[in-house]
C-alpha cells in the first residue's frame, strides 16, 4: 500500500485582529488520516494556548505492514504554531508477502514558527522489517520539540528489524543525526554499549533559538537517562527503559528539566503524563 | 600499493596519539551495566564496533578520500556532521582531544601542508583519515585503523578495570576480527558518500555512560 499525507499551517489574523495559527493544508491519504483536534496530553512550550493549530494523526488500518510505503509531509508556516500528536501507537508488522515497510516523514518549520510533535510509540512486532526515516528542516528562528519512543516488541515478544533515521538540520546545517538499527539482523544491538536489556528507547529533542549560549547543562536525572546539550541551541533527552510506561515517565521528567519556556505547568504535568500513558496502554490492547 | 609498515605504525597502541589513556566507555559501563566477565566484555566490544566504531570508520574513509583530494571544504563539512552525530558533550570533547593529539603526533613525524590547513582539534575520525592519506594509505586502511582503535582501547582497559585474564580478553578481540574486517569494508564503501548521508549509528548507553564517567572523581581512564 502507498500513501502520502500532507499537512501545513499558516499564521492568520482572526476576526478580532489577533494572530492565530490555521491549518491550510490537511490532505489525508488512507490509512494516514489527519484530523483537527483539541488539546491532548501535555503540550510543552505551548500549554493550552488558544492561537495554536492542533492536528492528530490517526491510522485507518493496521501497520505499516511489510511492503507498505507511507509518507507524511508537514510544513509549519512562518510565525504559526502547530501541535501534532497521534491517536494511537504505530504497530509495525510483517507483510503477507514479506518485504520492507517504509515511513518517510519530512518536516519543515519556517521562520518564527513552532512545532510540538508528540507522536505515540513505534512498536516493532515480531517479524517486521521497517525503515522509519524522519528529516526535519528548521529555520534559524524556529522552535521545535519532538518526543520519540521505540518499543522493541509487544509484551514478551521478540522484535523484528527496525532502522530509525532521525536527522535535524537548522539553517541548512546538521544539528542532530542518529540512526538506530535494532532487531535480530542488527549485530550488537543488545550490547551493553547500545541498548543492553532495555525493551524501550526514546528521545526528546528540543531546539530553541532563545537558548543561544544558554542551553541547559548535562543532567543525569535517572538511571539510563540523560539530558544532553547538543552543539547549538538545542538539547536532547535520551532514555532507555524496561517498559513504555517507565520510558514515557522518564522522557517527561526530562522535558521538565528543559527550563521554564518548555516545562509544562507543574500542577498538571504529572496528571497529564499519566493520562497520556494510559492512552498508550489502551491502544496497545486494541492492536494486540 | 598501501604501505603495511605505515598501517601498523598508525594502528599501534604505542603511537603517542593518546588512545591508550581511553577505555572507549568500558570503564563506566562496567559499573552502570554491571559487566563482569569476558562474555560481557565481548558483547560490549561487538556493540561498540557496530555503532561508534563503524561510524568513525566511515568518516575516516571519507576524510581519507577528502585529504587525498586536498579538499579542505569537505573535511570541514565532515567535521560539522560528526558534531551532529555525537549527542554527548563528553564524547564530542574526547573525540576532539584525541584528534588534537593525533594531529600533533603527525606534525612531528610526518609534516604535511594539509596538517597546517586543518583545524588544530579535528574529530579523531578525521585525524585517522588525514593520517592515512599523508602516509599513502587508502580509504580501506583508514577505516580499518579506526575500527581497530575503537576495540583495542576497551580491550586493554578491560584487563585493568575488571582484572580479567589477558589471554581471555584478547581471545574475545581475536573472535571479532572477521566482523571488524566486514565493518571496515562496509565503512570504506562510504568514502565518497555525501557527508549528510554518512552513517550516524547511535549507541545510547555509551552516550549516557560517557557523561556519568565525566562526573566521577576517581577514574583509571580519561574516557
Amino acid at each position: 500500500m502507498h500513501a502520502r499525507a500532507t499537512l501545513a499551517t499558516e499564521q492568520v489574523l482572526d476576526r478580532h485582529g489577533h494572530v492565530a495559527s490555521r491549518v491550510c493544508v490537511l490532505r489525508s491519504h488512507a490509512p494516514l488520516v489527519l484530523r483537527p483536534t483539541l488539546p491532548k496530553g501535555i503540550e510543552p512550550g505551548v500549554d493550552q494556548a488558544a492561537d495554536v493549530a492542533r492536528v492528530a494523526l490517526a491510522s485507518g488500518a493496521a501497520g505499516p505492514l511489510g511492503g507498505d510505503e507511507f509518507a507524511l509531509d508537514v510544513r509549519v508556516g512562518a510565525g504559526s504554531t502547530l501541535v501534532l500528536n497521534e491517536i494511537s501507537a504505530t504497530l509495525l508488522l510483517p507483510g503477507a508477502r514479506g518485504g520492507c515497510s517504509h515511513m518517510r516523514i519530512t518536516v519543515h518549520v519556517e521562520a518564527d514558527a513552532t512545532l510540538v510533535w508528540m507522536p505515540e510509540p513505534v512498536i516493532a512486532a515480531r517479524g517486521c522489517d521497517h525503515v522509519h526515516d524522519i528529516r526535519v528542516e528548521l529555520a534559524p528562528s524556529a522552535r521545535f520539540l519532538m518526543r520519540d519512543e521505540l518499543l522493541l516488541g509487544r509484551h514478551r515478544e521478540p522484535p523484528g528489524d527496525l532502522l530509525q533515521n532521525l536527522r535535524v538540520r537548522r539553517g541548512g546545517r546538521a544539528l542532530f543525526h542518529q540512526q538506530l538499527r535494532l532487531g535480530p539482523s542488527a549485530r550488537g544491538w543488545r550490547s551493553p554499549a547500545v541498548l543492553g536489556a532495555n525493551k524501550c528507547v526514546g528521545t526528546v529533542l528540543a531546539v530553541d533559538p532563545a537558548w543561544a549560549n544558554d542551553v541547559p547543562g548535562v543532567n543525569l536525572f535517572a538511571r539510563d537517562a540523560a539530558l544532553l546539550p547538543l552543539q547549538g541551541p538545542a538539547a536532547m533527552v535520551s532514555a532507555l527503559a524496561a517498559d513504555s510506561l517507565a520510558l514515557r515517565r522518564t522522557l517527561h521528567r526530562g522535558i521538565a528539566l528543559l527550563g521554564a519556556r518548555w516545562a509544562p505547568a507543574a500542577a498538571s504535568a504529572g496528571a497529564a503524563c499519566d493520562a497520556a500513558v494510559t492512552g498508550v496502554d489502551s491502544s496497545l490492547v486494541t492492536v494486540s | 600499493m598501501s604501505s603495511t609498515a605505515a598501517l601498523l605504525l598508525l594502528a599501534d597502541g604505542r603511537l603517542p596519539a593518546g588512545g591508550y589513556a581511553h577505555s572507549g566507555g568500558l570503564e563506566p559501563t562496567v559499573r552502570t551495566q554491571g559487566l563482569r566477565d569476558v562474555v560481557d566484555v565481548e558483547r560490549f566490544l561487538e556493540g561498540r564496533a557496530a555503532t561508534a566504531g563503524f561510524m568513525t570508520a566511515a568518516f575516516a574513509a571519507a576524510a581519507c578520500a577528502a585529504a587525498q583530494a586536498r579538499n579542505l571544504a569537505l573535511l570541514d563539512a565532515l567535521d560539522a556532521e560528526l558534531d551532529a552525530r555525537f549527542p554527548s558533550p563528553a564524547t564530542r570533547a574526547v573525540s576532539r582531544a584525541l584528534g588534537r593529539q593525533l594531529r600533533r603526533s603527525l606534525v612531528n613525524f610526518h609534516p604535511d601542508p594539509l596538517l597546517d590547513a586543518v583545524r588544530d582539534n579535528p574529530h579523531q575520525a578525521l585525524g585517522w583519515g588525514v593520517a592515512a592519506a599523508i602516509f599513502g594509505l587508502d580509504v580501506r586502511d583508514a577505516a580499518q585503523i579506526a575500527l581497530h582503535e575503537s576495540v583495542a582501547g576497551p580491550v586493554a582497559a578491560a584487563v585493568k578495570v575488571l582484572s580479567l585474564d589477558l589471554f581471555a580478553v584478547h581471545a574475545a578481540f581475536a573472535g571479532l576480527t572477521d566482523f571488524l574486517d566486514e565493518l571496515a569494508g562496509a565503512a570504506a564503501a562510504h568514502a565518497t558518500t555525501a557527508p549528510a548521508e554518512l552513517p550516524a549509528s547511535g549507541s545510547p548507553l555509551l552516550d549516557i555512560a560517557a557523561e556519568q564517567h565525566r562526573q566521577w572523581e576517581v577514574r583509571l581512564f580519561a574516557s
